[in-house]
């Protein structure tokens, strides 16, 4: 039994993985065939950057089920390392993956330091004081000479192309479907639906949450550093307010722990985005509206808690029993 | 007032605990002992202090002051799922079973110590907790909270069995059950401790508690007010008429 399901397991989290990548080398094929616009490669680039954020943001708000607010003050942490890494250090381009895993690094000891109030404190507690850690983040780089203080960095070599984003997403998609099919993974949505209960089984609810918050930080940190190198320059006001809401909305659009939904969220989020420039701060209306109408109707997202590859396998059960309605599918 | 024919050697023996609630004192200086293969049960009314010796036990709860010596060594300000890992293992009040888990899940979440270096002992526990209650075993891929409320608590005894326990310490297993239910886990409980497992019980169902505890505490407003073997208990007439009405 035990075996059978382990390898049920790592088959639905590698049929994950073979499908991503096989999406990635299609898109690249696309490229290469010089059928993507410059502009169009470009929004796949956002949308590759924020799926790594999202995944990143579903480890400890969707997996984990705590409400933080940290993910902007990590992206700031990951973006701001690896530019002066590439800026001062090692400018050469060969050296960007050095870069981009310091980001990730750096990221991820302020994640570990944030996961300690999340041992004591739940729900609006945790989410003001991870708010008051991104604000600290934002603050600090604003009167920081050596990175420009307010001003933020420019001239920050465009080293990110859409080789290393897709290369990065397939990294994060690897570790966050590996990582829920583990013990720890396991242990995540124990201590997700009852932290008491988890503890009196054994499980050690500070190394998990710990490490839910480390890989968290090291993917948005990631995430943060390819952005930085995208764009070119970076500054503190990119990572206040309109930074965290739009990591919500997307995480909330695709769905709360589910791989399938953080790409799904990041993807119709980033084209809205460019669809909705036009608008100019009017979009943010549109963003909170979403949210708001997201909270009210499907509170978990469009994918809450399920992937495609579950989907699928409903549909696939429901067309053995000649049920399948047409369009009926969608329904939990 | 007591009568003390125990077997085994003592395993815990809890000193003096105070434990309160803010200002609110909820144990006044309790003292027990568990020794080991016995099944010890802690009876009481509403409010007298049960659960709370249980969850202070296992650091649920913070101890005012006292000691607790389990095998030796202090529990005392040791976080929850060390305790666990020492070997006394709580299945709280309520079950709390992992609802989203299916029966498999929750069981292996259980072995979270040694899942991944002993696969074959998991296994084995699995397998013990299935013979123990095939209603389970039917359920396995069944998310826990859709279970009756007496298959829950089976699926908690189970986990805390896959856990491994030294002491198994049980709070109101039979709250909330069918009575039939109850029946048949009352019957897994003496299997259990016919296996040699030392199992501390707290239970307002006093009659079905004392059939098969060895020792009783009689728990009054946070104060051990009597103790002895269940037939002294039993027999003293005082007793029953102030606890048992």
């Amino acid at each position: 039994m035990n075996k059978n399901n382990q390898s049920l397991f790592n088959k639905s989290a590698a049929w994950k993985f073979a499908s991503a990548a096989a999406a990635v080398v299609l898109l690249i094929m696309l490229k290469e065939l010089g059928i993507l616009s410059t502009s169009t490669l470009l929004i796949f680039q956002y949308i590759g950057i924020y799926a790594i954020v999202v995944l990143g943001i579903n480890m400890v708000n969707g997996y984990l089920g705590v409400f933080s607010l940290a993910h902007a003050g990590f992206m700031a942490v990951g973006a701001y390392t690896a530019a002066v890494c590439t800026k001062f250090f090692f400018s050469v381009e060969w050296m960007f993956p050095v870069a981009i895993v310091a980001g990730g690094l750096v990221a991820m000891l302020l994640g570990i330091l944030v996961a300690i109030p999340s041992f004591k404190t739940r729900g609006d507690y945790l989410a003001i004081i991870t708010l008051g850690f991104t604000l600290i983040v934002q603050s600090v780089l604003q009167n920081m000479e050596f990175v420009g203080a307010s001003k933020g960095l420019n001239n920050i070599p465009r080293h990110t192309n859409i080789y290393w984003v897709m290369g990065c997403l397939l990294f994060a998609i690897f570790v966050v479907s590996r990582f829920i099919h583990s013990k720890y993974g396991r242990s995540l949505k124990a201590i997700r639906q009852d932290q008491v209960a988890s503890m009196l089984v054994s499980v050690d609810v500070r190394l998990n949450k710990s490490i839910a918050f480390a890989l968290s930080a090291f993917l948005i940190g990631i995430a943060g550093a390819l952005i930085g190198h995208l764009l070119g320059y970076t500054s503190p006001s990119a990572y206040g307010f309109t930074n965290i809401v739009d990591g919500l909305v997307m995480v909330y659009l695709g769905g709360m722990g589910s791989i399938t939904g953080s790409i799904f969220g990041a993807a119709v989020w980033q084209v809205l985005v460019q669809l909705l420039k036009g608008l100019g701060t009017w979009r943010w209306v549109v963003g909170g509206g979403l949210l708001c109408i997201i909270m009210v109707f499907r509170p978990k997202g469009l994918f809450g808690y399920i992937e495609l590859s579950d989907l699928l396998k409903k549909i696939q059960a429901k067309m053995k029993s000649g049920k399948l309605k047409k369009g009926g599918n969608k329904d939990e | 007032m007591n009568e003390n024919k125990r077997i085994g050697e003592p395993i815990l023996r809890a000193d003096n605990l105070h434990v309160s609630y803010g200002k609110i004192a909820a144990l006044k200086g309790v003292s027990f002992e568990v020794h080991k293969g016995e099944v010890v049960a802690i009876l009481g009314a509403n409010g007298a202090g049960k659960t709370t010796t249980l969850n202070a036990l296992t650091g649920v709860l913070p101890i005012k002051s006292g000691s607790v010596q389990f095998q030796g060594k202090s529990l005392v300000n040791v976080p929850t799922n060390r305790i666990t890992a020492m070997g006394v293992v709580h299945v709280p009040e309520g079950r709390h079973i992992f609802p989203d888990l299916t029966v498999e899940e929750n069981l292996r979440v259980a072995a979270y110590l040694y899942e991944s270096k002993n696969k074959p002992l998991l296994q084995e526990r699995k397998e013990q907790v299935f013979d123990l209650f095939p209603r389970l075993k039917e359920r396995i891929h069944q998310p826990g909270g859709t279970l009756s409320g007496g298959e829950q608590q089976m699926l908690a005894i189970g986990r805390a069995l896959v856990t491994g326990s030294e002491l198994l310490l049980l709070d109101e297993p039979s709250m909330g059950i069918a009575p039939k239910l109850v029946a048949e886990i009352f019957q897994t409980i003496t299997k259990i401790a016919k296996n040699g497992q030392t199992i501390m019980l707290v239970e307002q169902n006093a009659v079905m508690a004392m059939k098969i505890a060895h020792y009783c505490y009689v728990l009054e407003t946070g104060c051990v007010t009597y103790e002895g073997t269940s037939e002294y208990i039993q027999a003293n007439e005082r007793i029953a008429q102030a606890y048992l009405g």
